[in-house]
């Protein structure tokens, strides 16, 4: 079994600069990723509001943040991790690919999109019914699309996608947005982009692939079937703590609760970014979290193991 | 060491619905982060399956016909063809394990 002093759990923006601040403290580091370098920025056409970087590809970002921390030393290693196992002398980490030994786990899984859990989803994604706007938008061209949500990401893919389609309309179950300011700006400015407030999606519709969607008035509660070539879904997240099976005290959302330094109900183990409570689900907030993590984590070997 | 050649519309019913081997296609885009991370492991697939499955690219900018005529919505899609028809696809970004064992079903 391979022995790291610290093992980080997720290679967002988080995890990534946790593991370049432990390799700079010269700890043996591993980052272990289930999926893709990154994670919600890799699927991000343009952040804005890294301080410092006027404008950065999300995906590009986090090449770099990897590059970073691997010129460091620190490793990474593609798979999932199935459970935390405590140990005599710090953690075990089980994973699809083998077990890990850690003295100090840093937990910065993130968040996973949520669906809209109506029938047809599932079946149509792919062919139609889409997380992701930098992804699938030019597939759309000079087609109507539906975006539901009405918070930044939304809006910011919603605008994304308004490149390519011939119009792209809001969806809303409330009247307000919660997205910020400057977005909302923007997306009330775009001629090709209109809201359909107070309203909900109940099915998403088609035989191969989207063809309508069936909506509901809240407030008229009438239904009606409105046709649309895709519909892009932006309506939060959930934490990804399952795998955590009850290690960690977290708070009602299922997000992990810690303190200032990012320490856990368990000694040994921190988490970061949008994973923990109270988090303000920022790339820089992510990262300030990761690297505060490291700092600790670092701290913590040193104190109990010495 | 066996990478996977670009196909464009012109060239693919030559390169791939011809072709005497099974074909995988990677239909990809410059500004699609997921690709990017999938193509490495493509090249590795091919440099491992050399002899047994031809690897193409396809950019989907450059080559929007074929990508509607499979209907392909989103990316990156891996498309199998075998004998000139499609097998096998796997849409989205997989882990190279589950790349390999989809791949591995539609050569059956």
């Amino acid at each position: 079994m391979e022995e790291y002093e610290i093992v980080i759990i997720g290679a967002g923006p988080a995890g990534l600069a946790a593991g370049l601040y432990a390799a700079r403290g010269r700890r043996r580091t591993l980052l272990i990723e289930k999926h893709i370098t990154g994670g919600q920025i890799a699927l991000t056409s343009a952040i804005e509001n890294y301080p410092g970087i006027g404008e950065i590809n999300g995906f590009d970002l986090g090449q770099a943040m990897q590059q970073q921390a691997e010129r460091a030393g620190m490793e990474t290693v593609y798979t999932a991790v199935t459970e935390i196992v405590p140990a005599d002398d710090g953690f075990i980490l089980r994973t699809e690919e083998g077990d890990y030994a850690a003295k100090a786990v840093i937990v910065t899984a993130g968040a996973a999109y949520n669906h809209l859990n109506v029938p047809g989803e599932e079946r149509l994604t792919g062919f139609g019914v889409s997380y992701c706007g930098t992804c699938d938008a030019a597939f759309f061209k000079d087609q109507e699309v539906a975006v539901v949500g009405g918070g930044d990401a939304a809006l910011d893919e919603g605008l994304f996608v308004a490149r390519y389609a011939s119009k792209v309309t809001v969806i809303h179950r409330r009247d307000t947005l919660r997205a910020s300011a400057i977005l909302q700006e923007r997306a009330f400015a775009n001629p090709s982009m209109t809201f359909r407030w107070n309203t909900v999606v109940t099915s998403i519709d088609g035989e191969s692939q989207v063809e309508s969607l069936r909506l509901q008035d809240l407030e008229t509660k009438e239904e009606s079937d409105f046709p649309v070539g895709g519909v892009f879904i932006f309506i939060g997240q959930t934490p990804s703590t399952a795998f955590l099976e009850g290690l960690l005290d977290l708070d009602e959302a299922g997000h992990i609760l810690v303190n200032e330094w990012m320490e856990t109900s368990k000694p040994g183990i921190f988490a970061a970014g949008d994973i923990r409570s109270n988090s303000a689900r920022q790339v820089v907030s992510a990262a300030g979290d990761g690297a505060t993590a490291a700092i600790r984590a670092d701290h913590y070997i040193t104190d109990h193991y010495s | 060491m066996a990478k996977p050649n670009e196909v464009s519309d012109a060239t693919w019913q030559d390169s791939v619905l011809d072709a005497d081997k099974p074909v995988l296609v990677d239909f990809w885009a410059p500004w699609c982060g997921p690709c990017r991370m999938v193509a490495p492991i493509v090249e590795e697939l091919a440099d491992e399956y050399d002899g047994k499955v031809e690897f193409r690219k396809l950019n989907t900018d450059d080559n929007p016909n074929t990508a509607i005529k499979y209907g392909i919505r989103s990316i990156p899609t891996l498309l199998v063809f075998k004998g000139g028809e499609p097998v096998g696809s796997i849409i989205g970004f997989r882990p190279k394990s589950d790349l390999k064992k989809r791949l591995d079903a539609a050569l059956e």
